[in-house]
């Protein structure tokens, strides 16, 4: 299959620090690619730079291309609401808007100018059946989305991240505030996402990468040491580093 | 000798017990007071009829309406003006020198004497725009006077937004004015009515800027350029110079009533609001 996103030696500055040292890398269409590597190692801040939330942050810069589709994302013609819905995020920490959790789902559908009722229920649904919550919230669509548990948050974070209907779903370590059954569910719902969507997966927990993804990347102090096939980068990394990192003799 | 720190807890608490009960007990004495003193003259007739003899007898027909029609000029003006400010100030323009500037200058502004307003307002609208003492006049500067308030309540309002709420917005697709109107504002609400209610409050009760620019005509007025008198002024007049003690406890009342129906609206109305998002 296909590449989905490009990377082109990009380079990315927080004023004089360099966060990302040129990565070249490639995501193909309809895999889960796992991002590994430990803190401090430019993970989040690769993943935010393909959907371009970097720029929140004044005094990052920028240099080398992303190309999404043979896109460029970082040309002047480009309209951030246009890739942001195409390329959909999962935040580390669940944040539910303090609304009821149908409006919650129906928040991104209703930017983009969705009003009838009927399509948005049928999205709010289908967006919740995909994250796995549906069963658990079907009857209570009309409360805060702040009373639910924080797994159930986060799943109603992807779920809403499902509602734009996007291409690209990039997580930013979703489990990393929840307790290991509300990672399972979260782990069987991305096994069922990687069907229909590109996923990006940053996790700190080298075990979710080796069990979730097709293929994995290592990044250590903003440069990206290798990446390759799951069970090539389990079993016989190539870089001395990677090996160190996963057999747990550092991070 | 030392004091057991379980000793010093029990102390403490008492004395902060008697500083809130200290605190009520003057502001129930206050409303007590007027209310004893003003009830007894407030009927219909008083509520609905024009003021005889400058005061003596009659009714403060007048001066109600002076006091719906200024504040609300000047809520009207101050409000979109104020909170639009606060926005720009937090979501549009990146904290620096300038915003400190600004900022430090709508907390002087804040501390002006609103005697000098009503200077201000004299010499801008009463004067040289030609709008003479006039509802207008009056609600223009009340506006400004209260600006500062205005700007200051929604600014800390927005400020305590969690960051996190826009970054979701925006990666949503959302644009900035999307995250503004739809996640923002709704959640910095009810700081931004706590401001506007105090602006309210402060010019309803307003005597020294109004009487320099809205002037204290006792007729109905007829449109924004006439004069007109509010009940502050009317109290104060009445009061000082001996018109009727009777005639300005009663208007006194009428004026604490008002302030105390004007929070319970907006708080009731802030409440239904919240309740649709949360």
């Amino acid at each position: 299959m296909g590449d989905k996103i490009i990377v082109k030696n990009l380079d990315l500055f927080f004023d004089t620090l360099q966060a990302l040292k040129s990565i070249n890398l490639r995501i193909k269409t309809k895999e889960i690619l796992s991002i590994i590597g430990p803190a401090n190692s430019g993970k989040t801040t690769f993943l935010r730079t393909l959907n371009r939330l970097n720029e929140l942050i004044p005094y990052a810069k920028l240099k080398g291309e992303v190309y999404l589709d043979g896109k460029d994302i970082y040309k002047e013609d480009i309209s951030l609401p246009w890739l942001r819905r195409k390329v959909g995020m999962v935040f580390a920490l669940p944040v539910p808007l303090p609304r009821t959790i149908f409006e919650n789902i129906a928040y991104g559908p209703k930017l983009y100018g969705i009003t009838s009722k009927a399509e948005l229920t049928e999205l709010v649904e289908k967006s919740l059946r995909a994250a796995f919550l549906w069963d658990e919230v079907k009857d209570r669509l009309n409360e805060s989305a702040l009373k639910l548990s924080g797994g159930q948050q986060q799943r109603l974070c992807i779920a809403r991240t499902l509602a734009l209907e996007p291409e690209v779903i990039l997580l930013d370590e979703p489990c990393s505030g929840l307790d290991p059954i509300s990672t399972a569910k979260i782990e069987e719902a991305l096994h069922e996402l990687k069907k229909e969507y590109t996923i990006v997966l940053v996790t700190n927990n080298t075990k979710q990468a080796a069990r979730v993804a097709d293929r994995v990347a290592f990044f250590l102090m903003g440069e990206l040491v290798e990446y390759g096939q799951v069970e090539q980068i389990f079993t016989v990394p190539k870089d001395k580093r990677t090996e160190d990192y996963i057999s747990g003799r550092f991070g | 000798m030392k004091i057991k720190p379980a000793f010093t807890e029990q102390i403490v608490k008492k004395i902060l017990f008697i500083s809130t009960a200290f605190t009520v007990l003057i502001l129930l004495f206050i409303i007590f007071y007027i209310l004893k003193n003003g009830l007894s003259v407030i009927d219909l007739e008083f509520l609905l009829t024009s003021p005889k003899e400058l005061g003596r007898a009659g009714g403060i027909f007048p001066c109600i309406i002076g006091t719906i029609l200024l504040p609300l000029i000047a809520i009207i003006i101050a409000t979109p003006l104020g909170v639009g400010t606060a926005i720009y100030l937090t979501e549009y323009k990146r904290e620096g020198r300038l915003t400190r500037i600004i900022r430090f200058g709508t907390e002087c502004l804040a501390g002006v004497p609103s005697i000098i307003f009503g200077l201000f307002g004299f010499v801008l609208f009463v004067i040289y725009l030609g709008f003479g003492w006039s509802i207008l006049s009056g609600g223009l500067t009340l506006a400004f006077m209260i600006l500062p308030t205005i700007i200051r309540t929604s600014e800390e309002a927005i400020r305590a937004i969690p960051y996190s709420y826009r970054e979701v917005s925006l990666s949503l697709g959302g644009t900035k004015w999307q995250t503004i109107t739809r996640v923002v504002l709704p959640s910095a609400l009810p700081g931004i009515v706590t401001g506007v209610i105090l602006g309210i409050g402060r010019s309803v009760g307003e005597t020294a800027a109004v009487i320099f620019t809205a002037g204290s005509s006792l007729r109905v007025p007829a449109s924004l350029f006439d004069s007109c008198r509010t009940m502050a002024v009317h109290f104060y007049i009445l009061a000082r110079e001996g018109i009727s003690m009777e005639n300005a406890y009663g208007t006194a009342a009428i004026l604490i009533i008002a302030i105390l129906f004007i929070n319970l609206v907006s708080y009731w109305l802030m409440h239904r609001f919240m309740a649709k998002f949360s």
